[in-house]
């Protein structure tokens, strides 16, 4: 591997980073298998472009993206909690009626961001190479993500999330609210992924409808990937281990990707069949350590 | 205290599989009443609790609480008045959450939660002093995760949790029955502490007739959904098992028969 598709693998690991703490939080955290993320991620991508090129400060339009994927997450909640849609089936529909929004959104399948300002402007004035400066200004997004959800997941309120995704029915005799927490829940896991979206459309200069496309699946993988190499036994860790499991699938990704064995080597398209088989690969790891130990 | 008057539930209503559990049972609970619960399997115990709890809305009737209406009331609402203990020792705590998380999750039962501290340093010699009243050594584990504690001592936990912060009125639903015979004894000695010294208002189902003859001030007994005995004072106190066995079938009007059918 070259160092520049490091840096990539390390850029896209970190910016990715975002969306692998949403998801680590529904299905996780929450136990709520959530797919409105394929549409939350570039509802971030579309809302921030289009702030961006309406003259709003790129900082600002990452909030605004939040909020709009924050709003996205709380539909999906909605649906499972106060209309009884199977919350798999719930997330397809949000995330399906966010393609058309998306598109209404920017007028168009998609939005050029060159020539704008960007967050990325901010760290190219240090010096840094580019390849250099991005990786670490998402770096930075991460670990003040990180940071703020292990603390909100040790307040009363975050206890209580930790608490329905375990427990529905003892949180409940508790005197809390499911539903409500199941609504915010979600909500916040798609606003990090919006935000997320919204950082890969300032990064690559353009939002586009299908950047979403097997969002969830690469987020799970780097989830299950974290945890199983790096473990999941506080919060804290866990989460950690989920941005260095993002970082090590896109790296994993690049490896392959610059693989050349005779005449073969895998092209893009073939990313997909590498996801399913890295999942799988992390999954059955555990059941054959197990085993083997016998 | 609590006034249950004439509540009707139905499972599966309209179905071939229709269900009366609760035919238009009423009972009034007075402060400080420990009433004892039996009847054969399937007569409404569950249910009758489960009412009151407000994991089901009764078809018709209606539940108050301290002369609040609340039978429409959302369980989590409800939470407020009332401390539980179920069958099932894993539903009472949370597994992946440490002991004293577990410990302030209940110590907030009913009441707001915002963005302090979970667990509070203040609150920490108090939960160590609570769990060394248990006598199983929890003191000193309070980060260990509830997961990895056994039945008896997840349910010892839940029983604190319920009534740490004073529930109007506690419900125990065979709290003890999915435990060992040592283990169940201790948690029933623990119930009866925590019971007499805070006073508390309290319905405890048993399938054993000697722990509902032994422990309350009052027993009640449920048929088919309906309350079919209500003794206290000192006529419990001088009740045998055999007199109950004998009322029982005397109020089904069938002949004496095995007891296998009330101690469920
Ligand atoms: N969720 C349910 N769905 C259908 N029927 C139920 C349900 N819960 C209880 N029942 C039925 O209602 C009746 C009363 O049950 P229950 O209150 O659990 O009795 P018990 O006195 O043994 O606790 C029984 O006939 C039972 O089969
Ligand atoms: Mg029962």
């Amino acid at each position: 591997m070259t160092w520049y598709a490091f840096y990539g693998a390390l850029e896209q690991g970190f910016v990715y980073g975002l969306l692998v703490l949403g998801v680590y939080l529904t299905f996780r955290v929450l136990d709520f298998p959530d797919l409105t993320v394929d549409g939350s991620l570039p509802l971030g991508a579309a809302v921030s472009s289009v702030a961006i090129t309406s003259g709003v400060n790129p900082y600002l339009s990452l909030i605004l993206a939040m909020g709009a994927g924050f709003l996205a997450g709380m539909v999906t909640g909605i649906l499972n909690t106060k209309f009884r849609i199977l919350h798999l089936l719930a997330s397809i529909l949000t995330m399906i009626a966010l393609y058309s929004i998306n598109i209404r959104i920017m007028g168009r399948p998609n939005l050029t961001l060159l020539g704008a300002d960007t967050v990325l402007d901010s760290v190219s004035g240090l010096g840094l190479p580019p390849f250099i400066a991005s990786p670490m200004l998402f770096a930075g997004f991460c670990i003040v993500a990180v940071a703020v959800l292990v603390w909100f997941l040790h307040t009363e309120m975050g206890l209580t999330l930790l608490a329905t995704g375990d427990n529905a029915q003892m949180i409940t005799a508790q005197g809390v609210n499911t539903h409500n927490v199941i609504i915010f829940g979600v909500g916040l896991s798609n606003a990090l992924a919006a935000l997320s979206g919204a950082l890969i459309a300032q990064n690559q200069g353009a939002a586009d409808v299908n950047m979403g496309v097997g969002t969830i699946v690469a987020g799970l993988a780097s989830v299950i990937v974290g945890e199983t190499v790096f473990g999941s036994r506080t919060i804290a860790r866990a989460m950690i281990a989920a941005i260095l499991g993002s970082v090590t699938y896109r790296l994993a990704i690049a490896l392959a990707l610059g693989l050349k064995l005779g005449s073969f080597s895998f092209t893009p398209s073939d990313l997909n069949l590498i996801t399913s088989i890295l999942v799988i690969a992390a999954l059955v790891s555990p059941q054959l350590k197990r085993k083997f130990r016998k | 205290m609590l006034e249950i008057d004439n509540v009707t539930k139905y499972f599966n209503r309209g179905t071939v599989n229709e269900v009366l559990a609760l035919n238009g049972l009423s009972l009034s609970v007075r402060e400080g009443d420990f009433i004892t619960v039996i009847g054969s399997n399937g007569a409404g115990k569950s249910t009758t609790l489960t009412c009151i709890a407000g994991g089901f809305t009764p078809d018709s009737g209606s539940i108050r609480i301290k002369d609040e209406n609340i039978t429409n009331w959302p369980e989590f609402r409800r939470a407020a008045f009332i401390g539980r203990v179920f069958q099932d020792p894993l539903k009472g705590t949370c597994a992946s959450a440490s002991i004293e998380q577990n410990m302030a999750l209940a110590l907030r039962r009913g009441k707001p939660r915002g963005l302090s501290k979970g667990v509070k340093d203040k609150d920490r010699p108090w939960f160590r002093e609570q769990l060394a009243t248990l006598g199983l050594g929890l003191e000193n584990r309070l980060k260990d995760t509830a997961g990895l504690l056994s039945g008896g001592q997840r349910q010892a936990l839940t029983m604190l949790m319920a009534t740490m912060e004073r529930p109007d009125i506690l419900l125990l639903d065979e709290h003890t029955a999915a435990l060992d015979p040592k283990t169940a004894n201790q948690i029933l000695e623990l119930t009866h502490t925590i019971v007499e010294t805070q006073k508390l208002t309290t319905l405890m189902v048993t399938h054993n007739m000697h722990q509902a003859l032994n422990f309350g001030n009052r027993l009640i007994m449920l048929d088919r959904g309906e309350v079919i005995l209500d003794v206290g004072g000192e006529e419990k106190r001088n009740l045998t098992v055999e007199d109950l066995l004998q009322r029982f079938y005397a109020l089904r009007g069938e002949a004496m028969g095995s007891d296998k059918l009330l101690l469920g």
